[in-house]
C-alpha cells in the first residue's frame, strides 16, 4: 500500500469544474488532509469594474459566473439601483425573475449533470446538458446571447420579451417538468446515488451557520434562511411560494434540496409569466453612459443564486465608475474551511463527489 | 415531490432509462441541419458606411476597446459632407465581446449586429475588419427607438413669453438655471464632431465635461483659448456646432451655445479662469476697428505680451457687436464685461478715433510693428430700387445703431423690411418692440420680404420662429420692385415680384424674377437688409493699389490672415474666409494673432 502522498486534483481534472486545484494528502485511499489551491481562475474582476464605466461593466460582469450569468447582472442593476433612488418598473421586475428563475434551473441542471459525472452516471450529464441547452436557446431569442446575456441593466432590462416568447418559455417549462421523473427514476431514487451519498460528508446547522454557509447547502441542514423571502428582490414579494426544507445536511440530503428547489423554480415562472402585467415600459431611461454618475454612497446588494447568498457590495464615490466593488462569491465559504474539513477521512473516490455536493463554482472562488 | 418520495431508493428503476435508446437525441447534424437564428442574435456587425458619420462613439463605449476609428482608402477619396468624419469602425474580432453597446450608442443607427457569428481562418489578422453592408449579412440585434442611451430632447431654454418681450428689450432668453445647465451638459456624448463645425474650433467637448463638472472657470479656461469673446457668442453665436451635433439624427441638438452662455454668467471676472500669458515684449500693434475680430485679435496678442492699441471711430466698443445687435439679443453691459477683460491685459483702447481722419493711416504704419485691420461692413448696401433716395427709406446698419446708441423711439404704424437674413430679423423684431411701446400693437404691422423661399431663407430657425410669434408678416419668395408713393410725396407701400430663382447654377447669388407677377404690399416706412459693404477709404491710395482683392471683391489674405502689405493683417467680414459671423470674425482674429506673432518672431 503506498502510504503518504499528495495528490492534486486539478487545476485540469475532469472531478472539477473550472481552474481550480484541490491538494489531497492520502494514506492510502484515505484523505488526511485537504488544501484548496485557488488562483489559476484569478481575473481581477473586482479591479477591472473600477476601470469601466457603469453601462460598460454589463459586458464584462456576467463573466464572474458561467454556469450562472444573470445573478451578476441582477445584483450590479441592483445595487446601483439602490444607490440612484431608482424604482424599477413592474413588468421588468417580473421579467428579472422570470430569467433569474430560468438561470437557477439552468444551473442545477448542469451542476446535477456534474453530480451524475463523478459518481460515474454519465447519462445524467448528457439528458441534463442537453436539456438546459433548450433554455440557452430561449435566452438567445430573448437576450441575442446563449451564455452572456447581457440583459439586465440598471433601472429594467434592455429589451422587452418578443412576441410569443412566454408561450415557448411555458413549453419548456412543461418539458423539464415532465422530463423530472426520467431524472428521478434514474438518478434521484437510484440506490447507487442514495448509497453513495447518505451519511457522507455531513453538515450541522450550526456549523454552517458558522462558517457562513448559505443556499442549498444551509437548507439542506434545515435552516431556512433565501434571499427571496428574507430580503424579497424583484418580483418575489409579489409571488405566493413555499421552499422545502431538508434536514440531514449530508450530500444526499444537499442534492435531493436542490431537486425539490428546481421544481419550486418552474412553478414559479409558470406563476410570474401569469402574474405579470402584459403590457407598460421594461427599463427607465437610463443615462447618457459617458455622463453617468452614481451618486456617492454604498450598498450591498445580493440575491439567492442557486448556491446561495451571492452579493455585491458596492462603493460609489460620486463619478463615472464604481469606486469599489467587492463580490461575495458563495462559493467560497463552502471551499474555504467547510470542503477542505469535511474531505478529511473521506474516501478519496468521494473526493469530487463531495466538492460537487457543495456545488462549489471555483470562479466564484477567485474572481 | 415531497422529501419522503426520494426516501426509498430502487436499483431497477433507473434501467426505464434504456427506452432513450430509442429516441432521437438533443444534437442535430450541423451543418447539414441548421437550428434557427434568432431575430435579436448579436453577431458581426453590419455598418451602414454612407450613413455613419465617423463620430467615434462606438469606440469610446466599447468595454472591450475592440474599436478603431480607422480611414479606409476607399473613403478617403470622397468628399467629406459637414458633420461628418472619413473615419469609420473597424472592429478587432478577437477582443469584441458582442455585447451590443457601440449599437445602443451609436447616433445615427447605422450600425447594427447580424445572425452571423461563424467566420474560419488560420490568418489571426483576417479577423479584424471594416463592417460594411458589403457583407450582405442578415440583420441581427438592431437600435431600438424606446429603449436607448441616447437622451435625445433637450431642455427647453426659459425665454420671455412673446407678449411680453414685445413690450420691452430686455434680454429675451432668460438663461439656464444650474440643474438645467447641468442635466443639458449630462447630454452631450463628448465625441467633439462639434468641433469641425465651429470656425474657430472651440473645445466644445471638454467645457460641457466641465460644465457637467460643475466647475465653471475650468469651463471658460477652455473657451477662452480659442475664443476671446465667449460670453458674446453664447448669445448671438449662429452656432453651426449645434448644426453638426450627432443627436441632430435622431432628436434635439446639445444647446452648446446656451450652455456658454450659462458658464460665462456664472464666472464674472474671466481673469479667474487664469489664462497663460506671456511676458511683456514691448512690440506694438495696432487694431483699426473694435468689431469681434479686432477684439479677438487684441486678447490674443495681448496674451503674447505685445502692447495693443485699439482704434475705434464709434463712442463704444464692440463694433457690429455693439451698433447692430439689439438689445434683447445682446445687452451693452455683457459687451463691457468682455471688453473688460481684454482692457484688464493692458490693451489700449482710443474710441471716436477714426482712422483716417483722427489719425492717418501712414502714422500708423510709421509707429507700429504690425497692423491689424477689422473694420467689418460698416456701411448698409443699396439695392438699387426706383425710390430708395426717399427719407423713409434707410438701411437696416443706421436703424439698428439710431435705436441702440442714440436712443431712437419713433416709428411708423406700417414697417417693410427687406431681406430674410439675421439682421433683418433683427430690424423687424426692433421695430415691433418700438410700435409696442408707442402704439401698444394697435393697427401695427411689420412686413418682411425676402428673395429666398422658407427653405433657403438665411436667418437662423429661431429668429424666423422669435419673429413670427411676435407677429412679424413674411413674404418669402417676393423681390422688390419699386417704392410706390402716394400724391402727397410719401410712401404708401412697395411694390414685389414674384422671384423665379435666387441663385444660378454655379450656386452663386444672382436673382430672377418673373416681372409679370406683381403684389403690393402697404406701408409707411422702408428698412433695407439686404447685406453691407467695407469702407477702406482710410487706407492711402498707394498701398490701396498694393492691396490684392479676391474675385469677389473681398481682401486678400494668406492664412495668417497677412494681407499683400507686409506686417498689415486682416480679418473678420473683410476677407473671403469670414463666413460673415461673430465666431468667424472671432476666428480669423485668432489666426491673424498667431501670424502677427510669427511675423515679429521672423523680423
Amino acid at each position: 500500500m503506498i502510504r503518504d502522498y499528495t495528490l492534486f486534483i486539478g487545476p485540469n481534472h475532469p472531478g472539477i469544474h473550472g481552474n481550480f486545484s484541490v491538494k489531497l494528502q492520502l494514506e492510502g485511499d484515505t484523505i488526511v488532509s485537504a488544501k484548496g489551491d485557488s488562483g489559476y481562475l484569478h481575473r481581477g474582476f473586482e479591479k477591472l469594474m473600477e476601470h469601466r464605466l457603469y453601462l460598460q461593466n454589463l459586458a464584462l460582469i456576467p463573466r464572474i459566473c458561467v454556469p450562472e450569468p444573470d445573478i451578476n447582472e441582477a445584483v450590479y442593476a441592483m445595487a446601483i439601483e439602490e444607490l440612484m433612488g431608482i424604482e424599477v418598473p413592474e413588468r421588468a421586475k417580473y421579467i428579472r425573475t422570470i430569467i433569474l428563475e430560468a438561470a437557477r434551473v439552468n444551473a442545477y441542471l448542469f451542476s446535477l449533470g456534474g453530480f451524475g459525472a463523478m459518481i460515474g452516471i454519465y447519462t445524467l450529464m448528457q439528458w441534463s446538458v442537453g436539456d438546459r441547452d433548450y433554455m440557452l436557446d430561449l435566452f438567445s431569442k430573448l437576450t441575442g446571447a446563449r451564455i452572456y446575456h447581457m440583459y439586465i441593466w440598471p433601472g429594467g432590462v434592455r429589451r422587452d420579451f418578443p412576441s410569443g416568447f412566454e408561450e415557448e418559455l411555458l413549453g419548456w417549462v412543461r418539458y423539464i417538468k415532465d422530463r423530472l421523473s426520467d431524472y428521478d427514476n434514474l438518478f434521484f431514487k437510484n440506490s447507487l446515488f442514495v448509497d453513495r451519498t447518505k451519511g457522507v460528508a455531513k453538515i450541522t446547522d450550526e456549523e454552517a451557520l458558522n462558517s457562513g454557509v448559505t443556499g442549498p447547502n444551509l437548507k439542506a441542514t434545515g435552516v431556512m434562511q433565501d434571499v427571496r423571502i428574507d430580503e424579497p428582490y424583484a418580483a418575489y414579494p409579489y409571488l405566493d411560494f413555499k421552499i422545502p426544507v431538508l434536514s440531514e445536511g449530508d450530500a444526499w440530503a444537499r442534492t435531493i434540496q436542490r431537486r425539490m428547489e428546481l421544481e419550486l423554480s418552474l412553478n414559479l415562472i409558470e406563476q410570474a409569466v401569469k402574474k405579470m402585467p402584459k403590457k407598460g415600459p421594461v427599463t427607465v431611461k437610463i443615462p447618457n453612459p459617458f455622463k453617468w454618475r452614481i451618486p456617492k454612497g454604498e450598498a450591498y446588494a445580493k440575491v439567492e443564486s442557486s448556491r446561495g447568498e451571492y452579493g455585491f457590495y458596492f462603493v460609489s464615490d460620486g463619478g463615472t465608475k464604481p469606486y469599489r466593488v467587492y463580490v461575495r462569491g458563495v462559493s467560497m465559504p463552502h471551499m474555504y474551511p467547510l470542503a477542505e474539513r469535511l474531505l478529511i477521512e473521506a474516501n478519496l473516490s468521494d473526493a469530487p463527489m463531495i466538492i460537487e455536493s457543495l456545488d462549489i463554482c471555483p470562479p466564484e472562488i477567485d474572481k | 415531490m415531497d422529501k419522503k418520495d426520494f426516501e426509498k431508493s430502487s436499483l431497477i428503476a433507473p434501467l426505464s432509462a434504456v427506452k432513450f435508446l430509442f429516441k432521437k437525441p438533443h444534437t442535430i447534424q450541423y451543418p447539414k441541419e441548421q437550428k434557427p437564428v434568432p431575430e435579436r442574435f448579436r453577431g458581426f456587425h453590419i455598418n451602414d458606411l454612407e450613413k455613419c458619420i465617423g463620430c467615434g462613439n462606438c469606440r469610446d463605449i466599447c468595454p472591450c476597446a475592440a474599436i478603431t476609428m480607422i480611414d479606409p482608402k476607399e473613403f478617403h477619396l470622397v468628399k467629406p459632407i459637414e458633420g461628418t468624419t472619413y473615419l469609420r469602425p473597424r472592429i478587432d474580432y478577437g477582443r469584441c465581446s458582442y455585447c451590443g453597446l457601440c449599437v445602443e450608442i451609436c447616433p445615427t443607427g447605422s450600425l447594427n449586429l447580424s445572425k452571423d457569428l461563424i467566420y474560419t481562418s488560420q490568418d489571426a489578422d483576417s479577423f479584424i475588419w471594416i463592417p460594411s453592408l458589403k457583407e450582405k449579412r442578415e440583420q441581427g440585434f438592431v437600435q431600438s427607438d424606446e429603449i436607448t442611451p441616447l437622451m435625445l430632447n433637450k431642455i427647453e431654454m426659459p425665454e420671455l413669453e412673446p407678449g411680453v418681450r414685445k413690450k420691452t428689450f430686455e434680454e429675451l432668453i432668460l438663461g439656464f438655471s444650474e440643474e438645467q445647465a447641468a442635466r443639458e451638459a449630462a447630454r452631450c456624448l463628448g465625441c467633439g464632431i462639434c468641433m469641425q463645425g465651429c470656425p474657430a474650433h472651440m473645445k466644445i467637448p471638454e467645457y460641457i465635461q466641465a460644465i457637467f463638472d460643475g466647475d465653471y472657470r475650468l469651463s471658460v479656461k477652455y473657451m477662452l483659448e480659442d475664443n476671446a469673446l465667449p460670453g458674446i457668442c453664447g448669445r448671438i453665436c449662429t452656432h453651426k456646432c449645434q448644426d453638426d451635433c450627432v443627436y441632430n439624427y435622431k432628436g434635439d441638438a446639445i444647446q452648446i451655445m446656451w450652455l456658454k452662455r450659462f458658464a460665462t454668467d456664472a464666472i464674472r471676472d474671466y481673469s479667474t479662469a487664469k489664462p497663460y500669458k506671456l511676458q511683456k515684449t514691448n512690440k506694438r500693434v495696432a487694431i483699426v476697428g473694435s468689431g469681434p475680430s479686432g477684439l479677438s485679435a487684441a486678447y490674443y496678442l495681448a496674451l503674447m505680451g505685445h502692447s495693443v492699441t485699439v482704434f475705434e471711430k464709434g463712442p463704444l466698443p464692440g463694433g457690429s457687436l455693439g451698433l447692430g445687435i439689439p438689445m434683447y439679443r445682446l445687452p451693452v453691459y455683457e459687451i463691457d464685461k468682455e471688453v473688460d477683460n481684454i482692457k484688464n491685459l493692458g490693451v489700449e483702447f482710443r474710441l471716436n478715433t477714426e482712422v483716417g481722419k483722427d489719425v492717418l493711416f501712414k502714422d500708423l504704419v510709421d509707429n507700429f510693428l504690425a497692423i491689424y485691420i477689422g473694420v467689418g461692413l460698416s456701411y448698409g448696401r443699396a439695392i438699387n430700387l426706383k425710390g430708395e433716395d426717399h427719407p423713409d427709406v434707410i438701411q437696416a446698419i443706421d436703424f439698428l445703431r439710431q435705436v441702440k446708441i442714440e436712443g431712437r423711439r419713433d416709428i411708423p404704424r406700417r414697417v417693410i423690411v427687406i431681406g430674410g437674413g439675421n439682421v433683418a430679423m433683427d430690424v423687424a423684431r426692433t421695430v415691433v418692440r418700438l410700435q409696442e411701446m408707442e402704439y401698444g400693437s394697435v393697427g401695427t404691422l411689420v412686413q418682411a420680404v425676402s428673395l429666398e423661399d422658407w427653405d433657403i431663407m438665411p436667418a437662423s430657425k429661431e429668429e424666423i420662429e422669435g419673429a413670427m410669434a411676435e407677429g412679424v408678416v413674411f413674404n418669402p419668395g417676393w423681390g422688390p420692385k419699386e417704392v410706390s408713393l402716394n400724391e402727397k410725396g410719401n410712401i404708401k407701400g412697395l411694390l414685389i415680384k414674384k422671384v423665379k430663382s435666387v441663385f444660378d447654377e454655379m450656386g452663386m447669388f444672382s436673382p430672377t424674377y418673373d416681372e409679370e407677377i406683381v403684389n403690393f404690399i402697404e406701408g409707411e416706412y422702408i428698412i433695407e437688409a439686404v447685406g453691407q459693404m467695407p469702407d477702406l477709404s482710410f487706407i492711402p491710395e498707394e498701398l490701396m493699389k498694393e492691396l490684392k482683392f479676391t474675385p469677389r471683391r473681398k481682401l486678400w489674405v494668406d492664412e495668417y490672415g497677412e494681407t499683400s502689405l507686409g506686417g498689415v493683417f486682416a480679418g473678420g467680414d473683410l476677407v473671403e474666409t469670414s463666413l460673415g459671423n461673430a465666431i468667424s470674425a472671432i476666428a480669423n482674429g485668432h489666426r491673424a494673432s498667431i501670424g502677427i506673432d510669427a511675423f515679429f518672431k521672423e523680423r
